[in-house]
């Protein structure tokens, strides 16, 4: 498969994408809903090409993973856009396109005569989307964030971390903040795209990081706007303003962690709890059954928990069995059990346990691809939505800095390639 | 029903129109997961008809009837979290247990452009509405079902709520602190991303739809989208043959992709108030050093990154002493000053009620609700310049528009619905 011809929802569509690191994965999802997408990057490379984690841990721009996950499927052309020349080139390549991605500084395409409002006019279709860290219009746009003050300030870090609040609250891992931000800004060029299939006509989408981490922390958010209540955090589970909830996560036998979630709330999944403890002689040692066989013949209301005693009881009883179940089986049993006894439960996995995880090898998450460059194979992991006619499997790596990949569009043999600019780069830094 | 503005002919100016009107949903959505995805096109203009049991009054869907409510009365219509998940959409009653339901599902499906659910996998079709059946109805109907694990696979029969979909995926695992257990979520993140995801996945198919006539069925598993969700670390373990991180081996707070440091949250003086600090570069630390002025802060040992990296211990330990002692907003004012990135860690009455910019960006419009009142709800992290989102009519109670669609939709009589109600079909 070459790159830019994947077939899925969006074939046709032709994305220009500004590198950047808050708005790469928007291009990412595109591509791989089979939009075709080109990367503008600077001479030299642009500077995600220097975020780790790095093959064999060396700093090189073609080694880096974060480029190599963030940017596969993606042809790259090298434009220096404070060029006039290259400016006039990144100009007709945008009126080629369907799509603009971009998550540059407020004022700084405007400045260079390359923003949605002076070019959408020989292009009405064209749709644009804009990540910013507070919106386009707000001041605050133009400093400087990075994923962990866009959590801090967005409220999921509020919410996030531990029952000891001498500890502080934590920022959840794997760049969330900038990602959600990235998610919605497919999310509006997919509804631009329905739109303009029916008005012929492009719009700009406005894309705020703050907004999208506000839009992120469930009851954090509505239990203030309601009723005027201030969630507070707990280990491992939902921050709440209410009587906290008992714990839900444990340690399984085999020193791993399980996540117990969301107690059983009918008779028929307090009934099968019963059942297995008693298969694995634990009955006895839980001692009091008495608010399971309870819970066993009536179930349980979840609306009423907190408000009702017996309710409250019951359900904490249920959750307790779980804990203790899982402290004596490994966590992968434990959670099988569970499952089997109609009880949601998970292993609380590392993400590379998970691509090891048999349903996700067997649902084609784990993506073998054979890298020409390095001589060998490398597991990727697959895209996270499947359509007719999309293939997890067809993965083409990112493009390397030294690397041409000259298409056959009509606009592609006048844009230097990366190799020659890559290289005139490196003879510059040498000299 | 008020009759869905004409689109726009292709090449016309403007329009106040939706930009999902004439768009149709046949909605089984419930929980944040589903509901979030169908919300957002219901605040773009899409009519979502919302479906719900009357046999157990919806309570199918957790936020049903649940916390946390506006006043002392309590009552299945009176959940602000519903309100908030299910502003701008129809809802309706529909017993699918009986054949009459059915029927009447088989009418609605056949003048929806979509029909959603995110019930476990296989449920819609052992009720006798898989996508085949869907398809027989309305042959280019689309079709998102979101599911824990999708329709396929060893775990195709197991639930899960966020939390699980969380741990499954490695999202739980890799947030927390060093030296202690995950800390996780304290909330739903997958349900949230879960919601993003399948209404991506409902339009995107819409656009397919759109350039071949052909509908489709996306079977979304939740855990994947997770598992897609970290990237970078699972290639470096695949490709650089790490074992497995453990949880507790390293603090999330910090940063290695990209590496900076310091790079945490950190305490400050009165209860529970935390500052945020990312330096990015030797620039970064050498103006947070100046602003500290302490000896260790200017001293040689952390002037560059690898000796901060070295000791980023010790390092964390010394900036969170120089914290402590002051306000966040001495911090965040002495910091910010210089460019570098710093945040204070907000509570949520600060970003909703004192933070100009979610003010500006229409963060928190007002919905109105039957029952309860003006409420206030969530509004959408995206403007689109030619038709973007509205949110003003609260969620619907249970069975509020059951005439306007039984009736106005599908042209049943006043008598006839009466006897759908007393049949328990409605």
């Amino acid at each position: 498969v070459s790159a830019g011809t994947r077939n899925g929802p969006l074939t046709g569509l032709r994305v220009v994408e500004l590198a950047s690191e808050m708005a790469a994965y928007a291009g990412k999802l595109l591509g791989e809903m089979g939009a075709e997408v080109v990367l503008v990057e600077p001479p030299g490379g642009h500077w995600t090409r220097w975020i780790g984690p790095f093959l064999n841990d060396q700093s090189d721009p073609d080694n880096s993973m974060w480029w190599w996950h963030y940017n596969v499927g993606k042809r790259n052309v090298v434009l220096d856009l404070d060029d006039q020349a290259d400016a006039e080139l990144c100009r007709r390549l945008i009126g080629s396109a369907d799509v603009v991605l971009e998550a540059e500084p407020p004022d700084r395409l405007g400045a260079l005569g390359l923003d949605h409002p002076q070019l959408r006019a020989d292009n009405p279709g064209l749709m644009w989307a804009s990540v910013t860290p507070f919106g386009r219009e707000d001041p605050r746009s133009r400093a400087v964030v990075t994923d962990l003050t866009v959590q801090a300030a967005g409220g999921p870090a509020w919410s996030c971390g531990y029952d000891d609040h001498s500890l502080p609250p934590v920022r959840g891992g794997g760049n969330q903040g900038f990602q959600t931000g990235s998610v919605w800004a497919v999310l509006g060029v997919v509804l631009a795209l329905v739109n303009r299939n029916r008005s012929g006509l492009g719009q700009h989408i406005d894309v705020s990081l703050h907004a999208a981490a506000n839009a992120t922390t469930e009851a954090g958010t509505y239990s203030w706007l309601v009723a005027q209540a201030t969630v507070q955090r707990q280990t491992g589970r939902h921050a709440t303003s209410g009587s906290l909830t008992g714990p839900t996560q444990a340690q399984a036998a085999d020193g791993r962690w399980v996540s117990t979630g969301v107690p059983p709330q009918t008779k028929e999944k307090f009934a099968a709890l019963l059942r297995w403890l008693e298969e694995l002689d634990l009955s006895e040692e839980f001692g009091d059954l008495i608010f399971l066989q309870m819970g066993a013949a009536h179930g349980i209301q979840y609306a009423e928990v907190g408000q009702d005693v017996m309710t409250t009881e019951i359900m904490g009883a249920g959750r307790e069995a779980l804990i203790l179940l899982a402290s004596r089986l490994s966590a992968y049993d434990f959670f099988i059990g569970a499952q089997e006894c109609g009880i949601p439960c998970g292993v609380i996995y590392s993400p590379e346990e998970a691509m090891a995880d048999p349903h996700f090898v067997d649902r084609g998450m784990a993506v073998e691809v054979f890298d020409e460059m390095l001589g060998r194979t490398v597991v990727y992991p697959g895209a996270p939505l499947v359509f007719a006619g999309t293939d997890r499997s067809s993965i083409t790596p990112a493009p390397r800095l030294g690397e041409a990949r000259p298409g056959s569009d009509p606009w592609g043999p006048r844009l230097r390639t990366s190799d020659s600019a890559g290289t005139a780069a490196r003879e510059e830094g040498e000299a | 029903l008020p009759e869905a503005p004409t689109p726009a002919p292709p090449g016309a100016a403007p329009t106040d129109a939706p930009a999902l009107a004439g768009i149709r949903i046949c909605d089984f959505t419930g929980q944040l997961a589903g509901a979030g995805a169908t919300r957002t096109l219901a605040a773009f203009g899409a009519q979502v008809i919302r479906i719900e049991d009357p046999t157990n009054e919806g309570r199918w869907d957790i936020l049903r009837g649940g916390p946390p409510f506006v006043d002392e009365r309590r009552g299945i219509n009176l959940s602000g979290a519903f309100n908030t998940t299910n502003c701008e959409k129809l809802g309706i009653t529909l017993n699918l247990r009986t054949e009459r339901g059915k029927e009447l599902l088989r009418e609605l499906v056949a003048i929806s452009d979509v029909v959603t659910d995110n019930f476990a996998a296989g449920v819609l079709a052992r009720l006798g509405f898989s996508f085949e059946e869907l398809q027989a109805i309305r042959p280019d109907i689309v079709y998102v079902s979101n599911s824990g694990f999708g329709s396929t696979g060893p775990y195709a029969r197991y639930r899960t709520w966020g939390p699980i979909v969380q741990a499954m995926s490695g999202l739980t695992l890799t947030s927390g602190l060093q030296d202690q257990p995950p800390a996780g979520w304290g909330y739903s993140y997958m349900d949230h991303q879960g919601a993003n995801f399948m209404a991506i996945a409902i339009l995107a198919a819409i656009a397919e739809r759109d350039r071949t006539g052909q509908g489709q069925w996306v079977d979304m598993a939740c855990t994947e989208v997770g598992l897609a969700l970290n990237g970078p670390s699972i290639l470096d373990s695949t490709v650089n043959d790490r074992p497995p991180r453990w949880a507790g081996e390293r603090s999330s707070n910090r940063s290695t992709s990209p590496a900076m440091a310091p790079h945490g949250i950190y305490p400050c003086s009165g209860d529970d108030n935390w500052v945020a600090l990312s330096c990015r570069d030797d620039a970064d630390w050498s103006a947070l050093a100046s602003v500290i002025g302490t000896d260790w802060a200017t001293s040689d040992r952390f002037e560059r990154f690898a000796g901060r990296l070295a000791d980023e211990d010790e390092l964390d330990r010394l900036v969170a002493t120089w914290t402590a002692s002051r306000t966040r907003e001495e911090v965040v004012r002495a910091t910010g000053a210089t460019g570098m990135p710093v945040a204070p860690v907000a509570r949520p009455e600060e970003r909703i009620d004192q933070d100009p910019s979610t003010a500006a960006w229409g963060m928190w419009p007002t919905v109105h609700h039957r029952e309860m009142g003006d409420v206030r709800v969530e509004g959408l992290p995206i403007h689109l310049s030619r038709n973007d989102w509205h949110l003003r009519r609260g969620a619907p109670c249970l069975g509020e528009h059951n005439e306007e669609v039984y009736q106005g939709l599908l042209g049943l009589t006043t008598d006839e619905l009466e006897r759908l109600h007393e049949y328990g079909v409605v």
